[in-house]
Order: structure tokens, then sequence, then C-alpha cells
């Protein structure tokens, strides 16, 4: 009943079982999970996946899953915003944001990746799950490994956000804080994963993990009413969902759910201070040279991207380009988003803004086009980030004359901090 | 004596199933060269036609990356830990 019939080397198409398997033993190169398509095309149907409950299993023929899918029963499906006031901000026509700091149950796009790699975990019969993470990844395990009952043990940069650390340890895993980067964090688990066999979600289960990323643009074309946007815009860390978001709008193409022939331009947003695919794409090279990440954008610091050339092939097939933004222009990007949609992202997600907005003002984004924003994480969890930039209350004794003379010596307050020019 | 180097699993077919095996030479060059005289076969898995280490292979010196350091040209001491470690994805 599996749509999946292997795996394949991405680089030299060497040929793999369905096994928890992530590298090509011939040159490393990952491996992607094979589908057969014509097999898929005869089962699928809009009406059919519009007949199913909201969340990402929705899309499941194009999931590689086995049977019933273990968890995430609830994850996906999160709000396609229609961003009129953000739009009349940055001056352009139609603008959307897809809105995954709101994705059950741990407010990131990580659930969508999670929900999958764990279901494979399950059916591959592990009993403990792992990951390397930046924070919204190990919540993301962490979540789905309590509910499923698994064993959990987490691997993170010691120096995260606290929202980040405690949203992993509530629910019980075991978690270690590594000092060094999340490139430090990631050569350790390489090496624990060889040596322990836990399911490590982005390691050994990377090729169905990576998957699960899919559902991210799938969403987006069926909540635009089954067609493809012009442009979208999409956060880079590691290097999984822009390349996913291509392959899912690709994919819709050949299984019949989407006639619309032209393919949207992808742009790729990364922070100034940890952007070596942003460097490589602006020098027209192939080769990602790895840095050392100091942004406040945390959750997207990966200075040796493992999928960067990837992102580099997918923006540059579809047209599109990108940018690196401050941590200054991140911080006023989330607060922008935060005071036109009443949306409040993480730095990832005020990074994407950030780098939507210059993108326009380039010319690189057309005014007068569909335009879809890429929010991948929740700003409650990064509270730091914007900590000394927005304002404290006021405090007062609970008398009506304090607020009375508080009142009058403030200025009428705006309706809103940010006006909305014309709305259409 | 020399450079002890980490071998990942997908590897270690070439090593007799060793996780960890030792390897002479004053450079990573010369490391991986020495290491294809030992374990035959593991060269083409590490390096290109062109001889550059492969796309999606990363190689540390006492755990940092040889692209901060001098590339297959860093310096090698006697008792530095090589790890070859592929690619992973982000999180």
């Amino acid at each position: 009943m599996s749509n999946v019939t292997g795996l394949t080397c991405r680089e030299c198409g060497q040929e793999y079982p369905i096994a928890p398997l992530h590298v090509c033993e011939m040159c490393f190169g990952p491996l992607e999970v094979i589908y057969d398509y014509e097999s898929i095309r005869k089962q699928i149907s809009r009406r059919l996946i519009e007949s199913r409950a909201p969340s990402l299993w929705r899309y499941r023929e194009l999931l590689p899953v086995n049977g019933e899918p273990q968890v995430g029963l609830h994850s996906g499906f999160t709000p396609l915003v229609k961003a009129d006031r953000l739009a009349a901000h940055l001056g352009v026509k139609e603008l959307y944001v897809k809105d995954d700091s709101v994705n059950h149950p741990t407010f990131s796009y990580k659930d969508r990746v999670v929900s999958v790699a764990i279901s494979k975990a399950i059916e591959f019969g592990f009993d403990t799950v792992s990951c390397a993470s930046t924070g919204n990844l190990a919540n993301s395990v962490s979540a789905h490994a309590a509910r499923a009952g698994l064993r959990c043990l987490i691997f993170i940069p010691a120096d995260l956000e606290q929202g980040k650390i405690i949203g992993s340890t509530i629910y019980g895993p075991r978690a270690v804080g590594i000092r060094g980067n999340y490139d430090d964090v990631n050569r350790l688990c390489s090496e624990i994963a060889d040596k322990y066999g836990w399911a490590f979600v982005n390691i050994n289960l990377r090729p169905y993990y990576t998957e699960g990323a899919k559902t991210y643009g799938f969403e987006i074309a069926e909540q635009l009413g089954w067609r493809l946007p012009q442009h979208v815009i999409v956060p880079t860390a590691g290097g999984t969902i822009l390349p996913k978001v291509a392959k899912a709008f690709e994919e819709m193409k050949k299984v019949g759910l989407i006639d619309d022939p032209h393919t949207p331009k992808i742009y790729t947003a990364q922070a100034a201070g940890c952007a070596p695919v942003i460097h490589a794409l602006h020098k027209g090279s192939d080769l990602i040279v790895p840095v050392k990440p100091n942004t406040i954008a945390k959750s997207i610091a990966i200075g040796n991207p493992a999928d960067g050339y990837y992102v580099l092939r997918a923006v540059r097939d579809s047209g599109g380009w990108g940018e690196a933004v401050t941590d200054q222009e991140i911080v006023e990007a989330i607060q922008l988003l935060a005071q036109t949609e009443g949306i409040f992202t993480e730095p990832a997600g005020g990074t994407t803004v950030a780098v939507a907005k210059k993108l326009i003002e380039q010319g690189r984004i057309p005014r007068n086009e569909s335009i879809v924003i890429s929010i991948t994480g929740n700003g409650y969890k990064t509270i730091e980030a914007v900590m000394g930039h927005v304002n404290q209350p006021f405090t007062i004794n609970a008398r009506l004359q304090d607020f009375d003379a508080l009142y009058q010596s403030l200025a009428a307050p705006a309706a809103s901090p940010v006006p909305a020019a014309e709305l259409h | 004596m020399g450079a002890r180097v980490r071998i990942p699993t997908p590897l270690r077919r070439f090593t007799g199933g060793a996780e960890e095996v030792s390897a002479d030479g004053v450079t990573i060059a010369a490391v991986v060269d020495n290491l294809e005289q030992r374990h035959p076969g593991l060269k083409e898995r590490l390096c290109d036609e062109a001889g550059k280490v492969r796309r999606f292979v990363n190689i540390f010196v006492n755990g940092d990356d040889i692209r901060f350091l001098n590339n297959l040209e860093t310096t090698i001491k006697d008792g530095d830990e090589v790890s070859i470690v592929p690619a992973i994805a982000g999180g």
C-alpha cells in the first residue's frame, strides 16, 4: 500500500532499500525517497484531500509512511493569512503569510517534519528518538515523543533562549546542552547516532523527515485555491524546507493536483550574521563556504548547511534570488509583522519579512504579483530577541486618578503604530 | 603514532569495522593518502576525481572544520584527532 519504492542518492543515483539510512555509501550524498508517481496520480485528487481532516496527513499519498500515521494528527494545515495591512506597508498588491508560528503542538514548522519522522521511527520499531537542534526541532521531537510514549534525548547548543530550552524540557526528554554552536552539536550527534543507534530524526531518518517539509508547500497551493503563488520567500538554515517547497509544487503538477504550469520564484532569506548560502548565491558559486554564526536569529544560525547546495539549485532553477539582513532589520521586521498582522514570530520569521521588504524595495519582487512570506516559528519562544526593543508597561497604583494623570501625560495613542495606508 | 582518524559507519567496511584507525601524514591530504594505502577504497569515498573533498563530506581536526583551517593542507601533529562526518540536516 506504500507509494514509496526505495531510497536513491541525490548525487550519484545509487539506490537503497527503505531503511534508517541517510548517506550514500558511495559518495556521502543525501538519500531521497523514491515515489511511484504513476500510482499516486491514480489515487489522489483534490476532492479526496479536501475530504480529510485539516492536518498535514491529508497529503499522505505523497509522504513516506505505510498505513496509518502514528503522530502529528493535528500538525500542519496552519493558516494562510491574507496580509493586507503588511501589503499596504510594503507597497504590494497581493501578500500572504503562511503562518507556522501556530503549528500544533510546538509552534514551528518542525512539527511537520517530526510528524513524519516519528511515524517512520515507530514503523521501523525504534523505542528511542533523538535530534540535534537549534531549539524548535528539540521542542517538537520532545512533544511528539511524549505523546507516542517513546524515550527521547535531545541535543542543543547550551546558550539557547529559555523559551526554547523549557519548551523541550517540559515534555520530559533527557536534554543535553553542548558548549558550542549548532554545527558543533551536529558533529557530536553524527558520532552519537553512529554509536547508539537511536532514531535521530535529522540524521538517520533524514530522508523521511525532510519529506514532511513538503506539506508546507502543498498547503500554500491548496489554500490559494489550488493555484501557485508567483513568489515565495523562505528562510534558510540547514536548507531543508526551501528545496522541499519547490519539490511540493512540482509534485502537485506531476500528480495532477495543479494545472497551473508556471513555476513560483523562490527566494532564500538569511541573517547577515550567518549567510553562507547568500554569499554563494551572490557570488554565483556552487560552493558553500561555512561560517561561524553570529546573529540573534539562533534558530537559523547554521554555519554549515547540509542542504545549502540544494537551496542554491532550487532558487536558481526557479528564477528567484535571496538576501541577508542585519539583526537590527530582523528586530524591526518582527515588530512590523506583529503590528500590522497580529502575528508574533521569532527572529527567523523576522529575517524572512525583512528580506521580503528588501527584495521588494530592490525591485527583485514586483509589487503587483502574488507573494507568500514563510513564517516558520513563534516569537513567544524568543522573548530575549526583542526584549530591549519594545515598550514595557507603565506601572501605576490601582487608583483612577493615577490613571487619569498618566493618560493625560501621554499623547493620545495612535489607532495603530503602523498606519495602514490604503487597504484594498 | 600519527593521527587518530574517526571513521563513520558508511565507511567502516573499508576499515574492517573499526571506528578509529591511525594514519600518518603532516597534512590532511597526506593523511587521506595514507588512509588509502592502509584501507584501499577510502579516498575515492572522501574525494572527487579532482582530489577535492566531496561536497557532503566534512573533515574536522580536533573538532575544527578544515574549511576554517587550511583545507586539505591543514597541518597534522602526532595524536591529532581527525573526524570524518557526513553532512546533517538542520534542526
